[in-house]
């Protein structure tokens, strides 16, 4: 008998001489599988830390602490509310509100307030030791307050509570996030029970055939199809055919709807047909009828599933930019929208029009606005786990 | 075929059963008697289970069946036209191979269909029927203390009797069992088949068994099915003992099957 010279060597019973090689490869695929798992989480790594390196900055933003007189030429041109010299520093549009503010509080009128007063975004991205565009005297005479101790950085309340503005330590996410509200509520409503009922529908009560199965694959598709799409359909067919006002969490909300409902019906029919038939036989077993077998006994199991699936789907449109872009939701809107016919933008379209603009305070708030969104969303991702896991049935 | 005096409470006629083009069940006719257990036994895929969903219209629910002949109960065909093939099941009950309890407590899987067949109104009725239908299964004992507890919480064999106490619970004329302790261990097999036994006082039984010692042990009549047909019907010592059929004693004595 020929044998190899190890092989005469080794007396082990278990000796496999191909054996070394093997598991060499299979160490060398774990090590791939790592390399990508440790490549996506540096990307995530990068990219939050940049995100949050760029964002914490603009929840402080710079108030100067100014003497504002409150008399008839101020009123009249806000600007002569404070000393000539400060008029370079401090919000423009801090000055302008100066009537609004006079008329919620008559008594300051023909007074002259010691007052925290909102800096230019220059003089905040000054002393942030951004890129700024403050002159010399200007930059000696910020730091000849800051020395004084009249500058101070405060929580920026601005940006929760303004809405959008061209002045850009007035900008706020206000009206993207109460036009957000308004568009996914809407969303919601028409998606949800439309995109449950349908997938009942097509689980519980549609036989398999060809009609059952085109709607099938047409409704997976549908998922599929880039979100622009959406918009263009919102475009034609609410705005131009229905006459919904553009710019609208309506017609943005039927948009989005359009696009989440066949997420919500894949996953709810997803959710259906996970629960055991055994059940449907039980019930159909004791002469139940369809509706309670369904509702009573299929829906609870099928609920959390549905839950999880509509959540996700409302995050989803809750990120979405690109139909809404399209239906004129990208628009300036410095008043929250209080009806769901006025104009309105959303979160990410309220970022999407900052991330364009070249003020190094509209980049800051850029970045802050994607914490929040990135907030929400993850918030959104929690419940779904939340509920699944409450209402789970256990089996 | 059988001579004898018991009262027949189902009778089938000529039953042939087609899923799409293929057919499942050949020319079925028997009389199966009231308060007798019948367990129909035959080796995997001749038809027996297929038989059984007929005699309470399961097989409706699939759509490409077909079937033609008739199976009487009462004098009525239950598969007439004007026969509604969910008063069918309400009044033939259905216990299944896997214990099904709803996601739902001990209580409420007994109450929830005799609540919606309005048998009972919330309340007194409800929770002595409840009762009723649990001493009837012999689990009353074991879950009197838990009945807001879920019926999942059980264990197999409670599980399975908790179906029972279900099918009880709406009142029906025939129970139908379909391998109903396949799933259990050899204790709670045998406490399924005592109650078998002391339910057949007030019900028909129809049982599908793989288990030829159960037939032997629980049976009145046992039916022998092969390749969807009917081959030998008879009292289950007859089967036993002599069968008439070469086929019957092939599988009786495990020969095939």
């Amino acid at each position: 008998m020929i044998r190899r010279k190890k092989q005469k060597i080794n007396n082990n019973p278990f000796y496999d001489p191909n054996l070394k090689a093997r598991h060499t490869s299979a160490k060398r695929f774990k090590k791939f599988t790592l390399t990508s798992l440790i490549f996506s989480i540096a990307f995530l790594g990068f990219f939050l830390f940049d995100i949050i390196g760029k964002g914490i900055p603009a929840f402080h933003v710079a108030y100067i602490q100014v003497d504002v007189t409150y008399n008839e030429k101020s009123l009249d041109d806000t600007r002569f509310a404070v000393d000539k010299k400060y008029r370079d520093v401090v919000s423009r549009a801090w000055l302008r509100d100066i009537p609004l503010l006079v008329k919620e509080n008559p008594n300051f009128m023909n007074t002259t307030l010691t007052t925290w007063v909102l800096a230019d975004d220059q003089v905040d991205q000054y002393l942030k030791g951004h890129n700024h565009k403050l002159k010399e005297n200007e930059i000696a005479f910020v730091d000849e307050l800051n020395a004084q101790g009249l500058i101070e950085r405060k929580f920026n309340t601005i940006f929760f509570t303004n809405g959008d503005s061209k002045i850009p330590e007035y900008a706020g996410l206000f009206s993207a996030i109460v036009g957000s509200i308004l568009t996914l509520i809407i969303t919601m409503v028409v998606a949800f029970p439309i995109g449950v009922m349908t997938a009942i529908y097509l689980e519980e009560f549609a036989g398999d055939n060809k009609f059952t199965r085109f709607i099938e694959i047409n409704i997976n598709n549908l998922a599929a199809i880039p979100a622009i799409l959406f918009g263009l359909l919102g475009l034609a067919i609410f705005i131009n055919l229905f006459g919904i006002p553009r710019s609208s969490p309506l017609v943005g909300g039927l948009t989005l709807a359009l696009m989440t409902l066949p997420i919500i019906i894949v996953s709810s029919r997803a959710a259906l047909r996970a629960v055991p038939d055994s059940i449907r036989q039980a019930g159909y077993g004791l002469g139940l009828n369809k509706i309670q077998v369904t509702k009573d006994h299929v829906l609870p199991l099928a609920f959390p599933g549905i839950l999880t699936g509509s959540i996700l789907g409302l995050a989803h449109a809750m990120g979405e930019t690109a139909p809404l872009i399209i239906i004129g939701m990208i628009a300036f809107i410095p008043d929250a929208p209080s009806t769901v016919t006025q104009a309105a933008t959303v979160m990410p379209a309220q970022l999407f029009t900052w991330a364009g603009m070249p003020e190094g305070m509209y980049i800051e708030k850029t970045a802050a606005g994607i914490m929040v969104l990135l907030t929400i969303l993850i918030s959104l991702n929690t419940i779904a786990i939340y509920l699944r896991k409450k209402f789970e049935v256990k089996w | 075929m059988i001579a004898n005096d018991n009262k027949t409470k189902i009778e089938v006629k000529n039953l042939n059963l087609y899923y799409g083009v293929n057919q499942a069940l050949f020319d079925i006719t028997a009389n199966l008697y009231e308060n007798k257990i019948t367990a129909l036994i035959g080796p995997s895929g001749c038809g027996k289970s297929t038989f059984l969903r007929c005699i309470n219209r399961m097989n409706d629910l699939i759509p490409i069946v077909k079937i033609d002949g008739q199976i009487i109960i009462d004098t009525k065909n239950i598969y007439d036209k004007d026969v509604d093939e969910v008063s069918v099941r309400k009044k033939i009950g259905m216990v299944f191979q896997q214990p099904n309890p709803f996601p739902k407590s001990i209580y409420d899987n007994v109450a929830y269909a005799p609540l919606k067949h309005g048998i009972v109104r919330k309340g007194k009725d409800c929770d002595a029927l409840v009762e009723y239908s649990l001493i009837k299964s012999g689990l009353w004992n074991e879950v009197k203390d838990k009945l807001n507890q879920p019926g999942t919480s059980l264990s197999g064999g409670q599980q399975q009797r908790l179906c029972i106490a279900r099918t009880i619970a709406i009142k029906p004329e025939v129970i139908l069992m379909d391998e109903p302790t396949s799933a259990l261990d050899p204790i709670s097999t045998e406490k399924i088949e005592a109650l078998m036994l002391e339910l057949k006082q007030d019900y028909t039984i129809i049982t599908v068994t793989h288990n030829m010692q159960q037939a032997a042990r629980v049976a009145d009549y046992t039916a022998f099915f092969h390749l969807g047909k009917l081959i030998e019907y008879d009292e289950t010592e007859t089967i036993f003992v002599n069968p008439h059929n070469k086929k019957t004693e092939d599988y009786i004595t495990g020969r095939f099957g």
